[in-house]
């Protein structure tokens, strides 16, 4: 697994906030899926060994939490809030409104690779929703032209790139 | 009768132009003052102050922390911790995040004055995986904090040392739960443990004696240490002391996050008044008062009964708009204060679809190691799932409540109650929408009505 050496100075440091190494799993995940992408299958025994765990302690933990994910996904992550609040101000319509722009369904990578978008569950963040948390940050308010308008911002970023 | 004024503890500075999270800014507005004189007392009056004040937890339950604090088991030897639950994934509760985003050291200082007085040395924050600025907010916060030695080794010169970690979650609802969360810090699935007999606060993280304790109530300690126990207890209602942050979100003008001394204010005013009433040309319809498992009250039903007011016993006969905002008064009518998260919907909105909306959220998060949560949770989404999308059916409201009742009080935590209390009271508050929804579903929608599922 390649690993730049900042991930693997924080992963020594993690591990020290802890009496027990297994609570270090999560973090490590975290801290691997943030430099990676996703959680690569060669991380499960990596961190097993790591942590002087089994790999099936590991395994069990990745496919419990919805935030990690076992394949790449799109360059930024779009995630719209599915719950109650947002749903009675829109959210289904600005979910609907992410995966036309960039012509994709929901969990899949977007044909130019660009996105991935998601319906994820309450985001706490329910009086100003509808919300949308793209990468690290978070979108209130966000409305069918509101997502318009942060699709074409994530398009513009990507052509400048190219 | 108008609604009271907004008393600011906790969120004195949140929105505050100008105020910023930063150890500076926090300093120049009187802050860890309080911690400060908190380490010249004894830990025993502290705890003392906290029960005197009647401070009842935030996070859902309303268990009250001095009494929380008093079940730990200070003989066995091991070391006690103390966790901040700052998962706050009720759906409809947003009020630590604007604690720890916009006012990170008023947490932790309730916190190291909390550790101080149960001889803690070591806290950790539990935060939600979807709260990343959140996280690192706190991490510098508690950076700042430990180079201005108010945490960390001897803190301000003394021979008491604690440290804070911050620990993120991964999107488990369940990690709210707090034995699920402790599982979750131990590196687990987040399963939540049997109890009786054994509870956090004798065993808990690495089987040692814990203490769970949610953001906004250790927001509250710190008040209660600066301004002792009697003086917070003389705010709000006898049984319901101090104030109560509300999270409002749905159909009204003004959602957002408004606090009140506990049980001063109706539903009414929050929502008429505060909230400045439904949106142009709907009525109110329906209000979940207490996070998304609370019970649902419907607009025109009423409540009596006989309470205690002081010593005596009075009748009281309320409509929603008429039920104080506190613990006990929201209990006695059937429903809970829970996390504080006030749900509203219009005359816009099918209770089929909403319940739908809800049962697909605690199928989702249902940990599954229980058979009816696990099971009964996905067959009621299944059920509204298919009312809406596919074939409804004239018995589907029973079949829905005969799932529902054979939930609760059969898992090994609440999230039993929690998934089936939804389902339980739509149906019994709106049971003729449910009876007549095949025949409603082929007519159109009220404009402007948002799909739900």
């Amino acid at each position: 697994m390649n690993l730049k050496p900042e991930t693997l100075s924080r992963i020594d440091e993690v591990i020290t906030h802890y009496p027990e190494q297994r609570s270090a799993t999560l973090p490590l995940l975290h801290l691997i899926q943030e430099d990676i992408g996703h959680i690569p299958d060669e991380a499960i025994p990596w961190i097993a060994t790591k942590l002087g765990l089994q790999p099936i302690n590991v395994y069990e933990v990745i496919t419990f939490y919805p935030m990690f994910r076992r394949k790449p996904i799109g360059r930024r992550h779009i995630k719209v809030c599915r719950t109650l609040s947002c749903a009675l101000l829109g959210g289904y319509k600005t979910c609907a409104a992410f995966e036309q722009e960039f012509n994709t369904h929901l969990g899949e990578v977007s044909p130019d690779g660009e996105v991935t978008v998601d319906f994820v569950e309450c985001l706490a963040s329910c009086g100003t929703a509808p919300v949308v948390l793209i990468d690290d940050d978070l979108h209130e308010k966000v409305d069918a032209a509101k997502a318009k308008q942060l699709s074409d911002q994530i398009k513009a970023e990507a052509a400048q790139r190219r | 009768m108008p609604a009271p004024a907004q008393t600011r503890i906790i969120f004195q500075h949140i929105d505050e132009p100008g105020y910023t999270n930063d150890l500076a800014c926090y300093v120049r507005h009187g802050g860890y003052e309080v911690l400060k004189k908190a380490v010249t007392r004894k830990p025993e009056e502290l705890i003392d102050e906290v029960k005197k004040s009647g401070l009842r937890g935030r996070g859902g339950a309303g268990f009250p922390c001095g009494v929380k604090w008093g079940l730990v088991d200070r003989k066995s030897g091991k070391p006690i911790y103390l966790i901040v639950n700052a998962d706050e994934s009720e759906p409809g509760t947003f009020k630590d995040r604007y604690i720890i985003h916009q006012d990170p050291h008023q947490l932790i200082e309730g916190t190291m004055i909390s550790c101080f007085a149960n001889n803690v040395k070591q806290a950790y924050i539990y935060i939600r995986g979807e709260f990343p600025h959140g996280a690192k907010i706190l991490e510098k916060a508690i950076a700042e904090a430990r180079a201005a030695n108010l945490v960390g080794p001897n803190i301000l010169g003394t021979t008491y040392s604690c440290e804070i970690y911050v620990h993120r979650g991964a999107g488990a609802y369940i990690c709210g739960e707090e034995t699920g969360l402790i599982e979750s810090l131990e590196g687990k699935r987040a399963n939540p443990r049997i109890k009786p007999p054994y509870f956090p606060a004798v065993l808990g993280l690495y089987q040692c004696p814990t203490i769970v304790n949610n953001v906004e109530t250790l927001c509250h300690v710190k008040y209660i240490a600066q301004h002792g126990g009697e003086a917070f207890a003389k705010i709000g209602t006898p049984g319901n002391t101090g104030t109560r942050v509300f999270c409002v979100s749905g159909h009204v003008q003004r959602p957002g996050y408004y606090e009140f001394p506990a049980g001063t204010i109706t539903l009414g005013q929050l929502l008429n008044e505060v909230c400045g009433g439904p949106l142009p040309g709907r009525k109110l319809k329906a209000v979940i008062p207490g996070g998304s498992s609370a019970k649902i009250l419907r607009f025109g039903e009423r409540f009596k009964g006989k309470r205690k007011v002081g010593a005596e016993m009075v009748d009281y006969d309320w409509g929603v708009e008429d039920v104080p905002m506190d613990f006990d008064s929201l209990g006695m009518i059937g429903t809970m204060g829970g996390s504080g998260g006030v749900i509203v919907m219009d005359d816009s909105v099918n209770m089929v679809e909403a319940l739908a909306n809800i049962n697909a959220f605690y199928s989702h998060e249902s940990c599954g190691q229980c058979t009816p949560c696990r099971e009964g949770s996905l067959w009621m989404k299944k059920i509204t799932t298919r009312m809406v999308h596919g074939e409804a059916r004239h018995e589907d409201a029973a079949l829905l409540k005969s799932v529902a009742d054979q939930i609760p009080g059969r898992t090994i935590c609440a999230f039993g109650e929690a998934c089936s209390w939804p389902t339980q009271s739509f149906i019994a508050k709106f049971g003729d929408e449910f009876k007549q929804y095949p025949e409603t579903k082929k007519t159109a929608k009220p404009a402007g009505a948002a799909a739900l599922i």
